[in-house]
């Protein structure tokens, strides 16, 4: 990173709390000066996924789990990694067994062998919860339960969520489940802890590859924001009109 | 008892192939229930609407039983979903907070209206009733005639005025209860069709037909349990009339109801048709244009789901009954038959919708298998299984005979 | 006009009042439209903080050099300098104040999942150096032969 931790904290900690301070003390700003808070807000989070460099050890999804206490051995998960092997004869198979939490060791996909003379390519893609800027999980909520904040983060409120699940099922992309412990609606949310501390998400953390990045696409100065900005990035499943804020280098067309 | 914590749905959902990790059939029977049960009270306010406003008086008689299930469906309706939140302590946050971007908020609002026009029209109806029998129980000795007094008491709400004009007053409110309320079934229903209709995430939800097709199939279902549960009744007093030897009484009662059912039957056709019209167009729209969906909602449909979709929905829930309604020469076990068909018919379209829109991955790679709970061996599998359905689907009755204590559906002065 | 009519309309009225007054203390007084609008920003406002508050567990390398700085060193010049610390010896969390020795994983899983070979062409898992688990030494942690630290280095 170009710019000193200093600095990134800086504009971490003052845009957030830019962002918050005048919605907490709006009974004493004017709403135009409200408004005006709004609109220069210094951070929107978003996160680069090198399909490129992802050599499926899982180590992410370890971390995920362990830094945000999702119960080890439940079937759910807030990242995860598929592996795609596409065969000659026009075949994709796909896996993710239990997330890639333990990464992929077996070259069997579901007891399945692949001869591996008949692949024509194979790689991994992590995903995580697009922060999309239409979400329509938000739209959705009955109760305000879920929301996004002024940086671009959706977050649940867990004191709050009935779990009725239409937030699981509005979500194009599956990122949303139960946790089987809160029994409220939970997904990954950049590790919102970290990041608003100036530190970097889990997975970001733990990927030895590189192929996780986050950035704030309102900093000029963000390497990563760059990449996203200046090369060529997609997203996934862009036709339901979601805004999704993960972008990909390296997509196939064969992701679902 | 704590019990070990489970990712719900992972114990009623089988994965084939490629299914996003976090994928489960979240939303499974009583999310099927609910609908149902709503449908039902849509129908049959509908139904008696169609003699208080439409003034069909042939149709009085089962319009004032009608209503009155109508209000005993109600709570029920409310209680797939208490049932089925992870968090039911905090069911009465829509009312507090409704987010109204989201349908299901609109749920509270729609519920509690819809209520008190059911609950209005009803004290419209049976006021003069209520206050004879505060009348008639003064004086009585014995607990229960001093409680059944109170009771009536309470449900005039103090208003003892019955007079030729207040009683036409008191008409023409529950004529304009009637009306409103038809507008508010439909809403209350159409709601629930939207609920599903706009989730654009679910390839076979996403459709602008989706509340019209469950306001349809939700008369069709109310009319047809209201019918049913009529011909039970009255051929129950027939029968213990002919038990007493009111050969005549009983002959009567039968002529009656031979009647109300013709009638009901041509509006419970042309509802059917309707249903079975919209659904086919929904099915032909989207094979013909094939979207991205379409492969493997085809193999959805024509594969696994065959046999629920085509043979069970559509064959006997549909059609068979539809031929049995129309053929010439009607006899009442035909009839009787028919509407169990319609019955079950109208619970699979629900089951198909819902349990059927989470049989394919979003990955459109994979298929989940829906296994409900028979026997439940924790809380979850009770609240979200069989046992859990049939709860629902008893309630009604149970309710009803509570309401029927105190508001004589069934009297024909009524 | 017959006023018994209104009966059912001050039941009515009486209901919304009645939820009315529950919202006063049901609902926390900071629950509103925070965000952009009423779509994506309804919410209670305090839950940000309490995110924000959410304890943290792994604490990453720079930490770890505070302490450990010949291990850190030693690795950064490692053909391993891109693992980090915490993915083999778990989150350090609050050590060495609550922890004394973190769990290390010193299973062979745990180096397969970058180690075992698939041969995936074009991948970038197809270019790690691998083994194929089945055919190299079994029975061992492959740590009885390979420093994680620095895998070149020979062990005894």
């Amino acid at each position: 990173m170009t710019c000193s931790r200093r600095d990134f904290l800086r504009n971490t900690v003052g845009g957030s709390l830019a962002s918050v301070m005048p919605l907490s003390a709006f009974t004493l700003l004017s709403h135009a000066e409200a408004e005006a808070a709004l609109a220069d807000s210094k951070v929107r989070w978003a996160f680069l996924v090198d399909t490129n460099k992802c050599v499926g050890c899982g180590l992410c999804v370890t971390a995920c789990k362990t830094e945000n206490e999702i119960p080890f051995d439940a079937a759910v998960t807030r990242t995860w990694v598929e592996r795609y092997v596409v065969t000659k004869d026009g075949e994709t198979h796909i896996d993710s067994p239990m997330g890639g939490r333990d990464g992929f060791i077996d070259d069997k996909i579901r007891d399945e062998e692949i001869d591996p003379k008949t692949i024509d390519k194979a790689f991994f893609v992590p995903k995580l919860c697009n922060q999309c800027d239409n979400p329509p999980c938000v739209q959705v909520c009955p109760v305000g339960a879920t929301y996004q904040t002024l940086d671009g983060v959706v977050l649940i409120d867990r004191n709050w969520c009935i779990g009725c699940g239409y937030c699981v099922m509005a979500c194009p992309y599956g990122v949303r489940f139960f946790h089987p412990e809160k029994k409220v609606a939970d997904k990954c949310n950049f590790c919102y802890h970290r990041i608003s501390k100036g530190m970097q998400p889990a997975c970001v953390e733990c990927c030895s590859f590189g192929a996780r990045r986050i950035a704030n696409l309102n900093d000029p100065d963000d390497p990563v924001a760059k990449i996203i900005k200046t090369e060529r990035v997609s997203v996934l499943k862009d036709e339901y009109g979601t805004k999704p804020h993960v972008f990909y280098l390296g997509l196939d067309a064969e992701v679902r | 008892m704590l019990e070990e914590p489970v990712v719900h749905g992972i114990e009623w959902t089988v994965k084939e192939l490629f299914v996003y990790p976090n994928e489960f059939i979240y939303w499974s029977i009583q999310i099927v229930m609910y609908p149902y049960m709503t449908g039902l009270v849509a129908g049959a306010f509908v139904l008696s609407s169609l003699y208080h406003v439409f003034g069909q008086k042939d149709l009085k008689e089962i319009a004032q039983f009608s209503l009155v299930f109508s209000l005993a469906l109600l709570p029920v309706a409310a209680l797939p979903l208490l049932l089925h939140l992870q968090q039911p302590t905090r069911a009465m946050e829509p009312l507090l907070t409704p987010h109204f971007t989201s349908a299901i908020a609109a749920f509270g609002i729609v519920f509690t209206t819809y209520g008190l026009i059911v609950v209005s029209e009803i004290w419209f109806v049976y006021r003069k009733y209520f206050v004879e029998q505060v009348h008639a129980l003064k004086g009585k000795t014995g607990l229960s005639n001093a409680f059944r007094r109170m009771v009536y008491r309470v449900l005039t709400m103090g208003a003892f005025d019955v007079s030729d004009e207040a009683i036409r007053v008191d008409k023409k409110a529950a004529a304009i209860f009637a009306a409103v309320g038809i507008p508010v079934a439909c809403f209350l229903h159409g709601y629930a069709g939207f609920i599903f209709g706009s989730v654009k995430a679910n390839a076979l939800w996403m459709s602008p037909l989706m509340p019209v097709i469950f306001i349809m199939s939700a008369v069709v279902s109310g009319i047809a349990l209201c019918m049913l549960t009529y011909i039970v009744i009255m051929e129950w007093r027939a029968f213990r009339q002919r038990r007493r030897g009111g050969v005549v009484m009983a002959g009567e009662i039968k002529g009656a109801e031979k009647e109300v059912i013709g009638k009901a039957a041509r509006y419970l056709i042309g509802f059917l048709v309707a249903a079975i019209s919209l659904e086919m167009l929904d099915l032909i729209f989207r094979g013909y244009t094939a979207m991205k969906s379409w492969d493997i909602l085809r193999s959805v449909m024509y594969g696994k789901d065959f046999m629920n979709i085509f043979v069970l929905q559509y064959t006997l829930g549909n059609l068979v009954p539809f031929l049995l309604l129309i053929l010439p020469r009607r006899s009442l076990f035909r009839t009787v038959i028919a509407l169990l068909l319609v019955l079950f018919g109208v619970f699979m379209m629900r089951w198909n919708v819902v349990i059927g829109g989470q049989a394919f991955s979003l990955s459109f790679s994979g298929y989940m298998h829906y296994e409900i709970p028979i026997i439940p061996h924790s809380i979850e599998t009770f609240k979200e299984g069989l046992f859990g359905a049939l709860m629902v689907i008893t309630t009604p009755f149970v309710l009803f005979w509570v309401i029927n204590k105190f508001v004589p559906s069934l009297q024909r002065e009524y | 006009m017959k006023w018994h009519v209104l009966r059912p309309l001050w039941l009515a009225i009486g209901l919304v009042g009645a939820i009315l007054v529950a919202r006063q203390f049901l609902v926390p007084d900071d629950f509103g439209v925070h965000g952009r609008n009423f779509t994506y920003g309804y919410h209670r406002l305090s839950n940000i903080q309490e995110w924000k508050d959410f304890p943290v567990k792994y604490k990453g390398r720079e930490s770890c050099a505070e302490c450990h700085e010949e291990n850190v060193l030693k690795l950064n010049s490692s053909s391993h300098a891109a693992v980090e610390c915490e993915n083999c010896h778990g989150p350090s969390v609050n050590h060495p104040d609550d922890v004394e020795l973190l769990p290390l994983n010193k299973t062979r899983e745990l180096c397969l999942r970058c180690h075992a070979f698939l041969d995936y062409p074009n991948s970038a898992r197809g270019q790690l150096i691998s083994i194929e688990d089945q055919r190299h030494k079994r029975r061992y942690e492959c740590v009885k032969c390979h420093n994680p630290h620095d895998p070149k280095e020979e062990v005894e």
